[in-house]
């Protein structure tokens, strides 16, 4: 009868065993399935935020219309203005919009501040520096247009080589010190152009402030597909970090503590941030607001993992910048705005009304 | 019996700070516990030992093996420590004691195991924190936080715990509780302890080793009994105590006494 006893009460512990690993998995995926859940959201607002630029515009396109052109002719005038006039646009606004926001969630892993952004560090000035001085001194009228996404990005760079050299010391970066470095360089920039400007002709001034504005038109193809590439690449290369990242959010000595080399971590993902800012703006411009909004609207929605945070906002990036030149294209047409204005007062506007909303509901909270 | 942990001559510090030739054991086992006064060296000494502070000569063997020679990553796995205070944000309880996986991940692991699952459970079960899995840690209470930060270097199945005042911020209730789940560990897992600690009778209650450190140096170690003498006491921390055994436990207990009772006490004194 004990014998009988025991075997039951082996036979629940082991029942007890399987029910408890059963509910193991049902919950493990029950985080996954989530994260599933919003990629797939973000790719189907991806393709009809695509599918919106293409048809919308002078000339207005049925949604469906825009399969059916792509696919048949070559010949007519649709055919031209969707492939040669509307997809660049898309595919630069794919690529600059997923590169901003993701540079900038990555300076906010980086920094743990959620209010840095690329432009902070000085990534803009450095570049509308380079690109006012090629416009003052003529430069671009010797070389060709090239010249220009050129000096932008040569521009950025030799700023974000300033700011890393003056805030490391013994092969360490400060990361409190590169912060205020990066403000205070970016300032410097910014007031450097300025000087450029006041002391230059007003046709070039026209030239300057056109190109500070930034605009996803951009006539060259091979630069949109090396944009478009060198931003996919660099995501895939943001998620060897993602360990590095998610410790990062207990802070640099805890990282420590977890194995992580949060020295090179920290090199690595800035030069990364770095390159993604600079390439996005020496070709379209300066676009502000992006890699600041996306991140943070992207972290109140799906959390603070960066396995997950990494993508979303690629893509939303991606989703808002599309989104944004159908505006500013469509708005005053036939004229156009640039779609920096768009993206700063719509993206302001959108992050002003989630934080009231936000900070409303946890003042319900803690009531 | 083996030691966990031996440090040998040690040296290390900031320039305008030093710690000078520490020597100490801590037996496989042992619940020890580091003591002193504010700016005695004691945060300097752990930040040696958890490798954040380069040492400038000596050594700290671990189970016989040389730190120096461990990877950030296998110290990891072998140390496991608990900061003072736990800034998590926002993140889920279980999420954050995942993070104790960390250590035994490669690059490429984007997904917890369900073995990770499972350990994580066990130590947040072990700690009583289970029943906060899925809330945020900053929605924890300061207690709460400090047991999921013990539950969370647990997953990362460390020979060794350090631990750094875990207790300083919290009620009796509290302090009480984290130290008692520490005891269990250290008593059912043979987990080796080892702790800053600031309050002298808990250091005293709880702990089978004591360091004294004063002025960056080992002023005393052994037993508590040995340790918190009076005159060590006033001796490293320049205040007046009396010290008795505790009647239950009977390990000594340090009391203090305020500047208007001794006064009267020494007034008592010349006049007889």
């Amino acid at each position: 009868m004990a014998q009988d006893g025991d075997e039951c009460l082996r036979m629940t512990n082991f029942g007890m065993f399987l029910i408890k690993k059963h509910t193991r998995v049902i919950e493990m995926q029950k985080k996954y399935l989530q994260w599933v859940l919003y990629l797939a959201g973000l790719l189907v607002l991806l393709v009809a935020s695509v599918i919106l630029s293409l048809s919308v515009g002078e000339m207005n396109l049925g949604f469906m219309d825009v399969f059916s052109i792509l696919s048949k002719g070559h010949e007519s005038m649709e055919y031209t203005i969707v492939s040669q006039i509307r997809l660049p646009r898309v595919l630069l606004g794919i690529a600059v919009g997923g590169a901003l926001s993701l540079s900038g969630i990555l300076l906010q892993g980086v920094y743990r501040n959620p209010l840095v952004e690329p432009y902070t560090l000085g990534i803009s000035g450095g570049a509308s520096l380079g690109v006012a001085f090629v416009i003052v001194f003529g430069l671009h009228q010797l070389v060709g247009s090239f010249m220009l996404p050129a000096a932008g990005f040569a521009g950025s760079f030799l700023i974000i080589f300033l700011v890393y050299t003056i805030s490391t010391r013994n092969g360490r970066v400060n990361i409190q010190t590169m912060l205020l470095t990066g403000v205070m360089v970016s300032f410097i920039a910014s007031s450097s152009m300025m000087l450029l400007m006041a002391t230059t002709s007003s046709e070039n001034l026209h030239g300057i402030v056109f190109w500070i504005m930034g605009s996803l038109d951009e006539p060259d193809m091979s630069l949109i597909y090396i944009t478009l590439a060198l931003s996919i690449c660099s995501l895939f290369a943001s998620y060897l970090f993602v360990q590095p990242l998610n410790a990062l959010r207990l802070g640099e000595e805890k990282a420590k503590h977890l194995g992580i080399n949060t020295d090179t971590a920290i090199k690595l993902l800035f030069l990364l941030a770095s390159l993604l800012a600079g390439v996005s703006v020496a070709v379209a411009g300066v676009i502000g607001f992006v890699g600041l909004i996306i991140p943070h609207l992207m972290r109140l929605l799906v959390g603070s993992d960066y396995r997950i945070l990494l993508v979303t906002s690629f893509l939303s990036g991606s989703i808002f910048l599309v989104i944004s030149d159908v505006i500013a294209r469509t708005i005053i047409s036939p004229n156009e705005l640039p779609i920096g204005v768009i993206t700063g007062i719509a993206g302001g506007i959108a992050f002003l009304l989630m934080m009231s909303r936000t900070s409303i509901r946890s003042l319900n909270k803690s009531r | 019996m083996s030691n966990i942990l031996t440090i040998q001559n040690l040296n290390c510090g900031y320039p305008k700070f030093q710690l000078s030739d520490i020597n100490f054991d801590i037996p496989k086992g042992s619940f020890a516990g580091i003591i002193g006064p504010n700016g005695s060296g004691k945060t300097t000494l752990f930040r040696a030992i958890t490798g954040i502070l380069p040492l400038k000569s000596g050594q700290i063997i671990l189970s016989g093996k040389n730190l120096q020679s461990f990877s950030l990553r296998e110290r990891a796995q072998n140390i496991a420590i608990v900061s003072q205070f736990i800034e998590a944000g926002d993140m889920s309880v279980e999420d954050y004691v995942l993070m104790g996986r960390i250590p035994y991940h490669s690059r490429f692991n984007f997904f917890e195991t369900d073995e990770d699952f499972e350990i994580a459970r066990k130590y947040m079960e072990m700690t009583d924190t289970w029943r906060f899995k899925d809330q945020l840690m900053s929605e924890l209470s300061g207690g709460e936080q400090q047991l999921a930060g013990i539950a969370r270097a647990l997953a990362q199945q460390p020979q060794l715990l350090l631990l750094d005042e875990p207790t300083s911020h919290l009620d009796i209730t509290h302090q009480v509780h984290i130290l008692n789940v520490l005891q269990q560990l250290n008593q059912e897992m043979g987990l080796s302890v080892l702790m800053v600690i600031h309050d002298l009778n808990l250091a005293s209650e709880y702990c089978d080793r004591l360091i004294l450190v004063n002025q960056g140096k080992i002023h005393t170690q052994g037993i508590p009994e040995e340790v918190l003498t009076f005159q060590n006491i006033e001796d490293v921390y320049k205040t007046v105590v009396v010290t008795q055994n505790n009647p239950l436990s009977g390990k000594p207990a340090v009391f203090l006494a305020s500047r208007k009772v001794l006064k009267e006490i020494q007034e008592r004194l010349s006049k007889s």
